[in-house]
């Protein structure tokens, strides 16, 4: 079937995505740099197009909080925002994971701390990955790394929300998020009806019939044996996730004796400087990780008996550094590098830290 | 004679509604909010919406009303019901929707969220219980604790020099566009429950005409955060709540 072909922005891109994908509902708040999401989504009247819901909430808090009410009742419901803004949905962010909703949240990063910068950044990894709000949980954590990947990732997020009833990020960044690139789209996927909703999720929200038992969306359980067996329910599920949906790209790896670890825009530099490398005769490839939660560790291991050194690039001081690390367990030598604060670093920066870090070092 | 002698078909005057489940409340003796879900519970089976219906309770003392109320429920963050509440009936605007809030959580820190979705107009019922003070953590001071009242922080007395003035969000949310009917009563005379449930019923009657927010006010008592007696804290309640907190309906549709 031919795919419908366009040169869109990255926020524009995921916004059509995500309309196609029968998405149900969006809630969100402006904030660069992806402020082009609901305006997209406004100008598109998806309304009319589909019957999803769009609305433009008071805050950031406020929208997670639409989210978990959405979401709790069956519905596929998203929301985008940029750092400050996923700060300020951390509380809801904990609520729909002890909740246990699948919804998806976009979060086209910017330099921080603070108001930081608009500038492209990656220092939102740990926030992303290592729960971000209070309590024992994950998100599922997707990383795009082109215009396409935004779009595409978008219909597998709702898939991996519901198939597991867990809220899914999508990481993103200021470069992906504004950047123009041609574009394949789905074709429109119905929305569920409502009786569709029904049959397919019992633990919705929807009215409760007579003779049947009351659902309850709530992430309380105030005796600590009850909550005690419910942390436990979650590891089991984020054990599964971390099983069955690592997902990671690789260029040039096969020969390769040195390997740069990337994602999102961080990878796109890496590649080119994979073929700079390779033009001094080094060499070198990547590992492009499409999942953050869960973590390829696996492949890391198995890269470090081919391997003599890794070098994690990332747009942050070293966050994702730590999980390679960890991964490579001091088998082989991993550095860090990254150019931050709204700064992306160029390929010859890139190589040059590998030849100075790890094979000079 | 033996309770099942007395307990017939023939001798009924009164049933639980079905839309209570039997678990035994966990509210202090005493307490309005054990009334106040019982009425907004009765009004959702006497107009036949029970199954239709989606509650949303945040934290406070009332934060297990899912144990209680017999329909679909959701359990919100702190303040942010209302948010919430906005969620699920964007997606359902033919089911009716309620939250049912304490005004700890409705006046302070979900400020935000009950001005905008009354100013949206969002199409859902606000039930809102104030008893002037933080009663699920312990007692604390509130926004709506009265000028002088005692709690755990305030044990001298509101300052309101220090600690601000008392906020009357239910003639606040009057203002907006966006509501329909804002009504303030209370539950602790059969009286007063009989005019709260008329409240609440045309709370509920407007939703269902799509009229926009309605807000339904209850001034309630928290014995334990007061450190009263039930009957002590009734008393109280009439004599400083009532003068600041006037009951009676605020808007009314045209
Ligand atoms: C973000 C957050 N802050 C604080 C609390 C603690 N907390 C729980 S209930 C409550 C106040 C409840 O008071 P109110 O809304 O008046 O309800 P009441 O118990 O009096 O019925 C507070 C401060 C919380 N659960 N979450
Ligand atoms: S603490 Fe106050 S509000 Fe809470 S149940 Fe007891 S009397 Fe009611
Ligand atoms: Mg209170």
């Amino acid at each position: 079937m031919a795919r419908e072909l366009k040169l869109m922005k990255g926020n524009e891109a995921i916004a059509e995505a995500a309309i196609r994908a029968g998405a149900d509902a969006y809630f969100g708040y402006p904030i660069t740099p992806q402020s082009e999401v609901i305006e997209y989504l406004m100008a598109e009247k998806p309304h009319e197009r589909t019957g999803k819901v769009v609305l433009q909430a008071e805050s950031e808090v406020a929208a997670i909080n639409m989210v978990y009410g959405a979401a709790g009742a069956g519905k596929r419901v998203w929301t985008s925002s940029s750092s400050p803004g996923i700060s300020l949905k951390q509380e809801g962010i904990s609520y729909i994971a002890g909740a246990e909703l699948p919804c998806v949240i976009l979060n086209v990063v910017r330099g921080g701390p603070g108001l930081g910068t608009i500038q492209p950044s990656q220092a939102d990894y740990f926030q992303s990955v290592k729960g971000g709000g209070h309590g024992d949980y994950r998100l599922i954590v997707l990383a795009p790394s082109s215009v396409q990947e935004m779009a595409d990732y978008v219909v597998d997020a709702f898939d991996l929300a519901f198939k597991y009833r867990n809220p899914v990020l999508i990481l993103s960044d200021g470069v992906i998020g504004q950047m123009m690139e041609k574009v394949y789209l789905i074709e429109q996927r119905p929305r569920l009806t409502d009786e569709e909703i029904k049959q397919r999720y019992a633990w919705a929200t929807t009215g409760k019939k007579d003779g049947t038992e009351r659902r309850v969306i709530t992430s309380l359980a105030l005796k600590a044996d009850e909550m005690e067996a419910h942390n436990i329910h979650l590891q089991k599920k984020y054990a599964e996730i971390e099983a069955n949906e690592v997902r990671f790209e690789e260029f040039q790896c096969d020969d390769a004796e040195y390997v740069f670890v990337a994602y999102g825009s961080s990878a796109r530099v890496c590649q080119k400087a994979v073929q700079l490398a390779r033009s001094k005769g080094i060499k070198a490839g990547l590992l492009r990780l499409i999942t953050l939660f869960p973590f390829p560790k696996a492949e890391i291991g198995r890269l470090t008996g081919q391997v003599k050194g890794m070098l994690a690039v990332e747009m942050s001081s070293g966050q994702m550094i730590e999980d390679v690390k960890l991964a490579v367990n001091g088998r082989i030598k991993a550095e860090h590098f990254g150019r931050f604060g709204g700064n992306i670093p160029t390929p010859d920066e890139v190589v040059n830290a590998l030849e100075t870090q790890i094979i000079g070092g | 004679m033996l309770a099942k002698d007395i307990i017939k078909p023939e001798n009924l005057v009164y049933q639980k509604t079905k839309l209570m489940t039997d678990n035994v409340l966990s509210y202090c003796p005493g307490c309005g909010h054990g009334t106040a879900h019982r009425i907004t519970m009765e009004v959702l089976e006497e107009m036949g919406i029970g199954e239709e219906t989606i509650g949303v309770a945040p934290v406070g003392c009332s934060v297990l009303a899912y144990e209680f109320m017999n329909i679909d429920m959701q359990q919100a963050a702190h303040g942010r019901a209302p948010a919430v509440a906005t969620g699920i009936k964007r997606c359902y605007p033919e089911k009716f929707v309620f939250t049912y809030q304490g005004d700890g959580d409705l006046a302070a820190i979900g400020t935000a969220e009950t001005i905008h979705a009354c100013n949206r107009g969002e199409n859902i019922t606000i039930i809102f219980v104030n008893n002037g003070i933080y009663g699920m953590t312990g007692g604390q001071m509130a926004p709506t604790t009265l000028p002088g009242m005692r709690s755990s922080t305030s044990p001298y007395g509101r300052d309101v020099d220090m600690m601000g003035n008392p906020l009357k969000m239910t003639e606040l949310v009057a203002q907006l566009p966006g509501t329909s009917f804002v009504s303030r009563q209370a539950v602790h005379t059969p009286k007063h429950v009989r005019k709260a449930k008329k409240a609440i019923r045309q709370a509920f009657e407007l939703q269902k005409q799509k009229k926009g927010t309605t807000f339904v006010e209850i001034v309630s008592n928290c014995n334990s955060g007061w450190k009263m007696t039930p009957v002590q804290a009734n008393k109280w309640m009439e004599e400083n709540m009532f003068p600041f907190y006037p009951l009676g309906d605020i808007k009314v549709p045209e």
